[in-house]
């Protein structure tokens, strides 16, 4: 039980950090707060393009210490959410 | 074969590799095989709207539709607007694709399982069959089709190959730009139809996936690709397999990611400059300065404050939208876009056309979009808008305008005001868009 809710704590604090690091990698006009973890990162949600994408991805890559890959079929759905994108870093990060 | 057509496939020799794919090479027979097959699957419709992912798919679909006295439709986009208006372009077009479609509301073939098989017969296309049709948005509202013939396709990108110095050594081609475009389709699918190089089957996008890809192919290597995908490469900080020549459009390329990337990569890098209009017009290689050639057999001429092409892949002389400076040795440098113009990472459009697109949306009063100084070298600036729509929530508007205009233009900020700053002729003065945008900026959170 309580290794659940550390789990579970544990991933609201990396969604704060993504969140965070989506609104300054993109500048975008919003507050990180303003992401939920279900808002879709394509089209009706913030309507990220592959621009934004692949500037995320370096982002990423320099927070987290891994490179994003799409050729690998699980990585297509990795933008579909703020918690789909911090799951993923979650279970990749090398720092 | 008359002079009235030309190969489908340039060099295609039984030890002639049009491809590779995960599981090893495609050779030129094979290649013709599948070309053949599919051709006889395609449904009866005349046009053919190509999404397939899979690179080789992809240039299976258009030698299978070119085969079949099909055309392929290569929209800008695929909005559900865009499919509307191409659907009114081509009443009997149907989609071909290789993943689900979704969202695509036209008549569907799945890419089918092609039978192994063997074909050595190269299949000949009249020079004046249409091969694609490219679209621009036009400044009314419906997007404006411009036509290629097989024959000037071929002459572009054999004149593109001998440019290059890239028709006989075999490069393997790796693409990382959409081949839906034109740029894409010249240098990924004509190159490797017309020269002796071999597409890579996936459509790498981040850095790893590039790495990936060259390593997955043998040299020497050729890598197609953009500004934006250069600088994501070279930033990535991890190491990269031996490239052997570099090819980039779409944006202009500064000097200093053009040194970096020669010499990070050990590899020529030359650039192309052209439009959907018109096709591949010049080359440079960055690093000799801002000169560009015209590639062989386009001319450019000056009349009226504007510049004119004659070649390249539309047939006819076509006005261009930049601003050129043309040099007594045949060369010329570019100086900027002419105002109305709009390019966004390769993609673009007119201004006018998507103020029409704005104005369009029930509970839009006025509005305009604007281009900001462009401040990210080899980054992407993006465009603006100023608009007055008091019914409308922000997350209404950008749903309304997402439905419209491709995702690239979509206005970063989109600013709600009551009144636009109009002069007294109506007109709306760029400094005071600027100052607009300055004071949206210092009030931003």
């Amino acid at each position: 039980m309580t290794q659940t809710s550390n789990a579970t704590s544990d991933m609201t604090a990396l969604m704060h950090e993504v969140a965070a690091m989506i609104v300054t990698a993109l500048n975008l006009e919003m507050s990180p707060a303003e992401i939920t973890p279900e808002t879709p990162l394509y089209g009706e949600g913030l309507g990220l393009d592959s621009i934004d994408i692949l500037e995320l991805a370096l982002a990423v890559s320099k927070h987290y210490g891994f490179q994003l890959r799409a050729d690998d079929e699980a990585n297509v759905k990795v933008f579909t959410s703020l918690q789909t994108l911090a799951s993923h870093i979650a279970a990749h990060r090398t720092k | 074969m008359s002079v009235e057509s030309q190969p489908l496939l340039a060099y295609a020799d039984a030890g002639r590799i049009v491809a590779w794919r995960p599981d090893g090479p495609v050779s030129a027979p094979r290649f013709l095989s599948d070309v053949m097959r599919l051709a006889e699957r395609l449904p009866a419709g005349g046009s053919v709207l190509n999404v397939c992912h899979d690179r080789y798919r992809f240039l299976v679909g258009v030698a299978a539709s070119l085969v079949a006295g099909k055309v392929s439709l290569l929209p800008p986009s695929q909005t559900p607007e865009a499919v509307r208006q191409l659907k009114h372009y081509a009443a009997d077009v149907f989609c071909l694709h290789d993943g689900s479609g979704d969202g695509i509301d036209l008549p569907k073939l799945a890419f089918p399982e092609l039978a192994a098989g063997s074909v050595d017969v190269v299949p000949a296309i009249a020079v004046d069959q249409v091969a694609v049709v490219l679209f621009t948005s036009g400044s009314t509202g419906t997007p404006m089709p411009h036509v290629k013939r097989w024959g000037a396709l071929v002459d572009s990108s054999r004149g593109e190959a001998e440019r290059l110095a890239a028709v006989q050594p075999g490069y393997s081609l790796i693409g990382t730009v959409p081949v839906q475009h034109s740029y894409g389709f010249e240098s990924v699918i004509m190159l490797t139809l017309q020269s002796r190089s071999a597409v890579w089957s996936g459509w790498p996008f981040y850095p790893a996936d590039i790495v990936g890809a060259l390593a997955a192919v043998p040299q020497p290597r050729l890598l197609v690709t953009t500004p934006v995908h250069l600088r994501a490469l070279l930033d990535a900080g991890i190491e990269v397999p031996a490239v052997d020549k570099l090819l980039s459009a779409t944006a202009p390329l500064s000097d200093g990611l053009a040194r970096e990337a020669e010499r990070r990569l050990a590899a020529p890098l030359h650039e192309i400059y052209g439009c959907t209009e018109t096709g591949q017009l010049a080359s440079r290689r960055t690093i000799d300065g801002p000169r560009w050639q015209a590639l062989p057999g386009v001319r450019l001429e000056q009349a009226d404050d504007l510049t004119y092409a004659l070649g390249g892949n539309c047939g006819v002389r076509q006005a261009l939208g930049d601003v050129i400076e043309l040099h007594a040795d045949g060369t010329f440098s570019l100086h900027g876009r002419n105002a109305d113009m709009v390019n966004i990472a390769g993609k673009r459009t007119s201004i006018a056309y998507l103020n029409h697109q704005l104005a369009d949306i029930p509970g839009v009063a006025d509005g305009c979009f604007f281009m900001p100084e462009e401040t990210a070298v080899d980054g992407v600036t993006r465009l603006c808008a100023v608009v007055v729509a008091p019914g409308l929530s922000a997350g209404q508007l950008r749903a309304a305008l997402r439905q419209r205009i491709d995702p690239i233009f979509l206005p970063r900020p989109m600013m709600f005001v009551e009144r636009l700053p109009r002069n007294a002729t109506g007109k709306l003065p760029r400094a005071d868009l600027l100052a607009l945008l300055d004071r949206h900026g210092r009030s931003a959170p």
